[in-house]
C-alpha cells in the first residue's frame, strides 16, 4: 500500500514537472508572437510592401529589405542545398564505412556550431576584401556556409533511417546503385529531407551577423548581386536600435513578416508532407 | 560429397507417401503433411542443374560462415533450406544473387556456376546478375510508390516498353503472385497501404515481372499470418513452372509441402542433401533426423 502511493505521488510530480516545462516553452512562445503582434500590426500597411526603407524622420516601407532577403535568401539555399544534400548522401550512402566520412562529420558538426558572425567575417575576408565592395553574392555565399552543415546533418541522418532492406529489395532488382538513392532512398527519406531543407531556410532568414559583413545594406531598391543588398534582418537590426520612431515600427513589422513566414513554410510543408502520405 | 545425392532416387515413389503416413502424421485421417515426389512421368526431361555450389566457404569479417557447401539447384525445382537459425542458409541465398558485395568485409570463396558461369568472378555484372537471380526478402518491403509503380519501376529500367505492354506486364506479375483481384482497383494507392502478407505478395510479383530465371525467396513467410502463408505457398507452386526456386524457411511443413528437394544446414555446413520425401522420412544423417523431430533446434 504504501509502496503503490509513494509511486502515485512521484509519477504525480514527474508529470507535474513536465507540464510545467510544456506550459514554459509554449508561452514563451506564446508571448514572443503576441508581442510581434501586438507590436508589429499596426505597422502592417500597403506602404510597407510599396515603399523603400525611408531616412530618419519620414514614413516608408520594407520593400527594398523584402526584395532582398527573397534574392540571398534564395541564392543560398540554391548554392548550400545541393552541395549539402550531396556531401549527405556520400556519408550514408556510398562512404558509410570509409574514414573520410568520420572525418566530414566531425568537421560538420564544427560548421554546424559555428557563431555566424564568424562565417561573416570569413566571407568579408575572402570575397569582400578581394572584390574590393560589399555585395549581395557575398551575403549569399555566407548564408549557403550557413546552410550547409544543416542540410548535411539532416540528410545523413535522415537517409541512415532508410532500413537496408529497403536498399537490398531494390539491388536485389538489378537497379544499379545511383537508381537505388535517387529512385528508392530519397523517396523514402523526402519528408526528413524536406525538414532540413526547410530547417536551413528559417535558420538563415532570421541571421543578421553574417549579412552585415557582406550584404551590408542598401536604403534603395536593388536587384544587382554585385551592389550592396538591404535585407531585413539588417534593417531590423538598425531600425531597433535608431531613435526614430518609424524606423523603430518598421523593425517590429519586419519582424513579424520574418516569423510569420518562416511559420507559413513550416506549416504547408508539415500539410504537404502529410498529404502525400496518405495517398 | 556424400551427404548429396546428385540424381534424385524415384525408385522410393511409392514408399514414400506411405512412409510420411506413418512418420510425420500419427492421427488417423489427417493428411500426410510430406508430400511425394511427382511421379518420374511427369518429368520426361532429364533433371536440369540449373545452378552449381562447389566447395563453397564464406566470411563475415573474420567468422567463418559457410564451409565447403556443395550442392546443385534444380531448374524449374523448388530447393528448401532448412536448419537452426545461424546455421548459413540465408547467407548461401545471399551468395547466389551477390547481395553480400553490398558489404565490405563479407567474401566468399569457392565456385558458384550459374548455367556454367561463375557467379563470383570478379567481372561478373552484378546488376545483370541480379535481374537474373530475384530475391524476397524475410520482411516484406515495397518500395515507398503506388503499388504499380512498385513493378513497373524496375521493369522500365530493363525494358523500354509502351505503356499497354508495361501495364500488361504489371498485371501478368500481379496475376503470377496471386494478389491481382486483391489490388486491381487500386494500382495507384501505395504500396505501403497493402497488409503485410499481401505486401509480401507485392514484393514476389515485383521480382516476377523482371522474369527473372532464379528466384530467392528468404522466409518469405516468417512475417505472415496463416492465410497469407498459403496464399505465397500457393504461388510458388506455379511460379516452378517457369522459375527455379530456392526458399530458406523455418518451419519444416512448409519445406515438406512446397520443396522437391530439402538441404539440411548446421553450423554453416551442409548436412543432407535430396529429394523432400526421402529427407523428412528416412534422412541418412542422424543430425538430420534430430533437427526435422524436433529433438534439436
Amino acid at each position: 500500500m504504501t509502496i503503490c502511493d509513494s509511486r502515485r505521488w512521484r509519477s504525480k510530480i514527474y508529470l507535474g514537472l513536465c507540464y510545467f516545462a510544456v506550459a514554459m516553452g509554449l508561452g514563451v512562445l506564446a508571448l514572443i508572437l503576441t508581442t510581434l503582434l501586438y507590436n508589429g500590426f499596426r505597422g502592417v500597411t500597403p506602404a510597407v510592401f510599396t515603399q523603400m526603407t525611408p531616412p530618419p524622420g519620414s514614413s516608408g516601407g520594407l520593400l527594398n529589405a523584402i526584395v532582398g532577403s527573397l534574392i540571398m535568401t534564395f541564392l543560398g539555399m540554391a548554392i548550400g542545398t545541393p552541395v549539402g544534400i550531396l556531401a549527405g548522401t556520400y556519408m550514408a550512402e556510398y562512404g558509410r564505412h570509409a574514414r573520410l566520412t568520420v572525418v566530414v562529420r566531425f568537421i560538420n558538426d564544427i560548421l554546424l556550431s559555428a557563431p555566424s558572425i564568424v562565417i561573416g567575417l570569413f566571407v568579408y575576408e575572402v570575397m569582400v576584401v578581394k572584390m574590393g565592395h560589399f555585395s549581395a553574392i557575398a551575403g549569399a555565399v555566407s548564408l549557403a556556409v550557413i546552410v550547409i552543415p544543416v542540410v548535411v546533418r539532416t540528410t545523413e541522418d535522415m537517409l541512415r533511417l532508410v532500413p537496408d532492406t529497403l536498399r537490398e529489395a531494390a539491388s536485389a532488382l538489378g537497379l544499379p546503385r545511383v537508381i537505388v538513392i535517387r529512385r528508392v532512398a530519397y523517396r523514402a527519406a523526402r519528408a526528413g529531407l524536406l525538414t532540413g531543407v526547410l530547417l536551413a531556410v528559417a535558420r538563415i532568414s532570421g541571421e543578421t551577423a553574417p549579412l552585415l559583413f557582406t550584404s551590408l545594406n542598401n536604403q534603395f531598391y536593388s536587384t544587382n548581386l554585385n551592389k550592396p543588398m538591404s535585407s531585413l534582418p539588417v534593417v531590423i537590426f538598425q531600425f531597433a536600435l535608431s531613435p526614430y520612431k518609424e524606423w523603430q515600427q518598421l523593425a517590429w513589422t519586419g519582424a513579424l513578416l520574418i516569423t510569420f513566414a518562416v511559420l507559413a513554410l513550416s506549416i504547408s510543408a508539415r500539410a504537404l508532407q502529410s498529404e502525400r502520405q496518405e495517398k | 560429397m556424400n551427404t548429396m545425392s546428385t540424381e534424385p532416387d524415384f525408385g522410393n515413389d511409392q514408399a514414400a507417401p506411405k512412409l510420411a503416413t506413418a512418420v510425420v502424421a500419427t492421427e488417423p485421417g489427417q493428411e500426410p503433411i510430406v508430400k511425394p515426389p511427382e511421379p518420374p512421368m511427369a518429368k520426361a526431361a532429364p533433371l536440369k542443374q540449373k545452378v552449381i555450389i562447389r566447395d563453397l566457404d564464406f566470411y563475415y569479417g573474420a567468422s567463418h560462415a559457410l564451409k565447403g557447401v556443395s550442392l546443385p539447384i534444380y531448374a524449374n525445382k523448388v530447393t528448401a533450406f532448412i536448419g537452426p537459425s545461424g546455421c548459413g542458409k540465408s547467407t548461401l541465398l545471399r551468395v547466389l544473387n551477390r547481395m553480400y558485395d553490398l558489404y565490405p568485409n563479407q567474401k566468399a570463396k569457392g565456385e558458384v556456376l550459374l548455367d556454367d558461369e561463375n557467379i563470383l568472378s570478379p567481372d561478373q555484372d552484378l546488376n545483370l546478375l541480379r535481374a537474373r537471380v530475384g530475391m524476397v526478402f524475410q520482411k516484406p518491403t515495397p518500395f515507398p510508390m503506388s503499388i504499380r509503380d512498385n513493378i513497373a519501376f524496375g521493369v522500365k529500367l530493363y525494358h523500354k516498353l509502351p505503356k499497354s505492354e508495361l501495364n500488361d506486364r504489371v498485371e501478368a506479375a500481379l496475376k503470377q503472385a496471386a494478389i491481382w483481384t486483391e489490388v486491381k482497383d487500386k494500382l495507384n494507392t501505395s504500396g505501403l497501404s497493402l497488409s503485410g502478407g499481401q505486401q509480401q505478395r507485392l514484393c514476389i510479383a515485383r521480382t516476377v515481372a523482371l522474369q527473372p530465371e532464379v528466384i530467392l525467396l528468404d522466409e518469405p513467410c516468417s512475417a505472415l499470418d496463416p492465410i497469407s502463408t498459403a496464399k505465397v505457398e500457393e504461388t510458388i507452386d506455379e511460379l516452378k513452372e517457369n522459375y527455379t526456386i530456392a526458399i530458406v524457411t523455418h518451419n519444416m511443413q512448409q519445406a515438406a509441402r512446397v520443396s522437391e528437394y530439402t538441404a539440411f544446414m548446421y553450423l554453416g555446413e551442409l548436412i543432407e542433401f535430396g529429394v523432400t520425401a526421402q529427407i523428412f522420412t528416412s534422412p541418412e544423417k542422424k543430425q538430420t533426423q534430430n533437427y526435422i523431430t524436433g529433438r534439436f533446434g
